[in-house]
């Protein structure tokens, strides 16, 4: 997979780049309309506990390809990950407004159950999180809680979500061992296989690969570029090159507003703020 | 500098050797004080029931007696001169001397052995006969006056005692498992005609079974040469202490020690066994187990899961934390006033009206007892338990969350089994600190005497209204109310001992469940 180039810091004054610090009064730049749009935030507004996390954020989020939201430490990326299938329930500090819709659907709608939201819209977390049983327990964990199903249906989606999610050839001799027995990257893949069993529509992944090292890392991207014909992936990443290589869109995010929006190859190598290519070129933490 | 020296160095930097002498050394101490209390307890409490040699004394004014050495002190120096040394002999024979401790200057001793002959007998009533055998014979015969001490008597002896010990366990098999239960069911229906005919030959039965106990008497004579009729229901067992080889000592030993774990308390908890204090404590910190588990948990979880973390919370916390220290007799008043008096006397008026004036659960019991004991161990589960929850992470309550579980199921599938360990620990503390507990015990049901346990086969099989024995009540009244304290002590060392042990085997069990679940859940230092 040849490397995206990222662009350099130029010099060239262009007509649409704007002067960095300028506040973002005009509002994003938002340079692509995906016709085919599985996640819409609309005036989306999140404080916690009356400090102010995201701002008034506006942005579509196109079904069957992967998104990545990028952006400074404390920009709210995460928290706009966890806004997408209401983990922030949670936390009673947390005060939210505007509105997600998925599917059309608004889910914060009283008639949405929250918990088949989270099953539509799976996560992934920064660290492994297996729960302290089986490899195949674990697997199987979501599917236990839909129940209905027989002993050979089950057996066969969980060795379907271990394939999907390249572990099976790893772990198929093993399925009773404890999930705590394997390697970091093997846990990272197991949480990805457990959260795609039950078969979501969104899958939310917040630096999946931050806690791994390189080779894990990469069968992590390969993954995520393999999934994306099934389902729409959004991933919340540090990392710029991680960005560049997997994502199809990217959004840049500072100060809980959404600064730049636009394909991947472009934003990359032809941001339209100053801000933008502050961040990507590494002149901004 | 030479590398031994670096090493120590390294062991004591300086300045902190004094530190660390001083942590050391206090370490040593408790272990060395704690040893010392276990051996103690060990030692005075199992030589209860060795068979120790008896002496055939005799003293300067000729007074002779036979006894076991017990202990010697140094005498009271009356004028600053040396004073000599005092012994303390057991006599046995209360029946003839009135007294069963003698106190002796060594100094006064002319003559001191170990005759063969010499017999120790556990008898019914007045405690331990120590002298001479001479006859076994029918009641009423009367016999020629042999020579104290045949072999043929002493053969005799042992074989009749035997047979009246098979008389004695049928007689109790009888009394235990026919008529206790036909007398109970008299009760209720008193007009139960086959039941008071099948009454009726079973204690004819018993009366005919004493009576064969009773055809034999055996012939004593004390040391200085009283003579002594008895029975032979009346003696439990003889044996002569100087004629046994060291096997046939270790023998006589394990015997007493299983008699002391398997059998009642007899002559006001002096003698016999502890087997239903042993019973009631264990039964008791079980139950009690059993009623702080869930409570404790729900409290735990409501507290750290579902509360809203706010300053109430905390206050609860606090509270729940302070009342741990709360002195376990101001709970043995709250489960007599709440429990017993209360809830108790509100059952016996509803369900139970026609047994009153006579309380059924209105008085002291196992389950108020049990339920005492878990309101004392409550707080020990709520902390012990919330602390394993704390050290839960978020990240595995948001992964249930996220696959779709509702807060219930992640509580249940996920949050909950990863605190079992914790769980078991709060369990652990529990235990440990319930089944010492003596003080409230005194006030909710615990008994002086109570040699049937709450278990039997008769429904509803557990007797939760039952009054009930407990170690640790045992030894503070074995230690305290009986008529002679001397000779009940090394039963109280004995019962000591076994109260620790019990204790330590309950813990153990509690701890090696906590083990096989660490287990269960596979590596979890790596998180």
């Amino acid at each position: 997979m040849p490397e995206l180039p990222l662009s350099q810091p130029s010099q060239r004054s262009d007509a649409s780049r704007l002067e960095s610090g300028r506040p973002n009064s005009a509002g994003p730049i938002i340079d692509f309309a995906p016709d085919v749009s599985c996640l819409d935030v609309e005036g989306l507004s999140l404080a916690y506990g009356g400090k102010p996390a995201l701002r008034d954020l506006t942005l579509r989020v196109p079904r069957h390809r992967v998104t990545a939201f990028i952006g400074p430490s404390g920009c709210g990326k995460s928290t706009l990950l966890r806004a997408l299938n209401r983990l922030h329930d949670l936390n009673e500090a947390v005060s939210r407004q505007g509105s997600i819709r998925l599917e059309g659907q608004e889910i914060h709608a009283p008639e949405v159950a929250v918990d088949e939201l989270r099953r539509r819209v799976g996560m992934v977390f920064q660290a492994p999180n297996p729960f302290p049983m089986s490899i195949y327990e674990n697997v199987a964990f979501g599917l236990r809680l839909q129940g209905g199903l027989t002993r050979r249906r089950m057996n066969d989606i969980v060795e379907w979500a271990l394939e999907a999610a390249a572990l099976w050839d790893e772990v198929k001799d093993r399925l009773r061992a404890s999930a705590w027995s394997l390697s970091i990257g093997q846990q990272q893949r197991l949480v990805i296989a457990r959260t795609l069993a039950v078969r979501p529509e969104v899958l939310l992944l917040d630096e999946p690969a931050s806690a791994l090292d390189p080779i894990s890392t990469l069968k992590i991207e390969e993954l995520i570029r393999s999934l994306k014909s099934q389902l729409t992936l959004v991933l919340v990443t540090h990392n710029m090159q991680q960005a560049a290589r997997v994502s199809d869109y990217t959004a840049f995010l500072h100060d809980g507003e959404l600064v730049e929006y636009a394909p991947t190859a472009s934003l990359f190598t032809n941001p339209r703020l100053a801000r933008t290519e502050n961040y990507i070129t590494g002149r901004m933490a | 500098m030479s590398p031994a020296a670096l090493t120590r160095r390294a062991r004591l930097p300086r300045g902190e050797g004094a530190w660390a002498w001083l942590a050391a050394g206090s370490v040593a101490l408790s272990l060395l004080l704690l040893g010392g209390l276990l051996t103690l307890i060990a030692v005075r409490g199992l030589a209860h029931f060795w068979p120790a040699s008896v002496s055939l004394v005799e003293l300067d004014d000729g007074q002779v007696f036979a006894g076991r050495a017990v202990r010697e002190l140094p005498l009271p120096a009356a004028d600053g001169a040396s004073g000599g040394r005092e012994r303390l002999y057991f006599t046995g024979n209360r029946d003839l001397d009135g007294h069963v401790w003698q106190w002796v200057e060594v100094d006064r001793i002319v003559e001191s052995d170990r005759p063969r002959e010499l017999v120790v007998m556990e008898r019914l009533r007045h405690g331990d006969f120590i002298g001479r055998l001479v006859d076994v014979r029918p009641a009423g015969q009367t016999g020629a006056r042999t020579a104290a001490g045949g072999e043929a008597a002493w053969a005799a002896l042992q074989a009749r005692l035997a047979a009246v010990d098979a008389l004695r366990g049928e007689r109790d098999d009888l009394q235990h498992g026919v008529i206790q239960p036909l007398v109970r069911r008299l009760e209720k229906d008193p007009g139960d005609g086959a039941a008071q005919r099948r009454l009726a030959e079973t204690n004819e039965r018993v009366r005919g079974l004493q009576e064969s106990m009773r055809r034999d008497v055996v012939v004593l004579e004390s040391a200085d040469g009283r003579r002594l009729l008895l029975t032979l229901d009346e003696v439990l067992r003889a044996w002569r202490p100087n004629a046994m080889p060291l096997p046939e000592k270790i023998g006589a030993w394990s015997r007493g020690v299983w008699r002391f774990l398997s059998e009642g308390p007899r002559a006001a908890n002096t003698a016999g066994g502890v087997w239903p204090a042993i019973f009631g404590t264990v039964l008791m910190v079980m139950l009690m187990s059993l009623l702080v588990t869930p409570f404790g948990v729900l409290a735990a979880v409501y507290l750290n899961e579902v509360a809203h973390q706010g300053r109430l919370t905390n206050w609860v916390r606090i509270a729940v934390r302070n009342l741990a220290g709360v002195p376990s007799i101001v709970y043995g008043v709250f489960g007599l006033g709440v429990f017993v008096y209360g809830i108790g006397g509100s059952l016996d008026e509803w369900f139970f009206s026609d047994e009153l004036p006579s309380p059924t659960f209105g008085t002291g019991g196992l389950l108020w007892a049990s339920l005492t004991l878990a309101l004392l161990t409550l707080p020990v589960v709520i902390v012990a338990t919330e602390e394993g929850l704390v050290r839960i992470p978020d990240h595995q309550r948001e992964g249930a969350l996220a696959l779709g579980a509702t807060r219930l199921e992640m509580l249940t599938r996920v949050v909950l089994p990863m605190a079992v360990p914790a769980m078991l620990t709060g369990v652990i503390l529990a235990v440990a600190r319930a089944a010492g507990e003596v003080a409230p015990l005194m006030l909710v049901g615990v008994a002086k005497l109570a040699p049937q346990v709450p278990v039997d086969g008769e429904f509803p099989f557990l007797h939760l209204d039952r009054k009930f024995m407990h170690l640790g009540y045992h030894v503070y009244d074995t230690a305290f109310h009986g008529d002679d304290i001397q000779a009940a002590m090394p039963v109280v060392y004995a019962t000591a001992l076994l109260l620790v042990l019990v204790v330590v085997v309950l813990n153990l069990t509690a701890i090696f469940l906590r083990h096989y679940f660490r287990a269960r859940h596979g590596a979890l230092s790596r998180h």
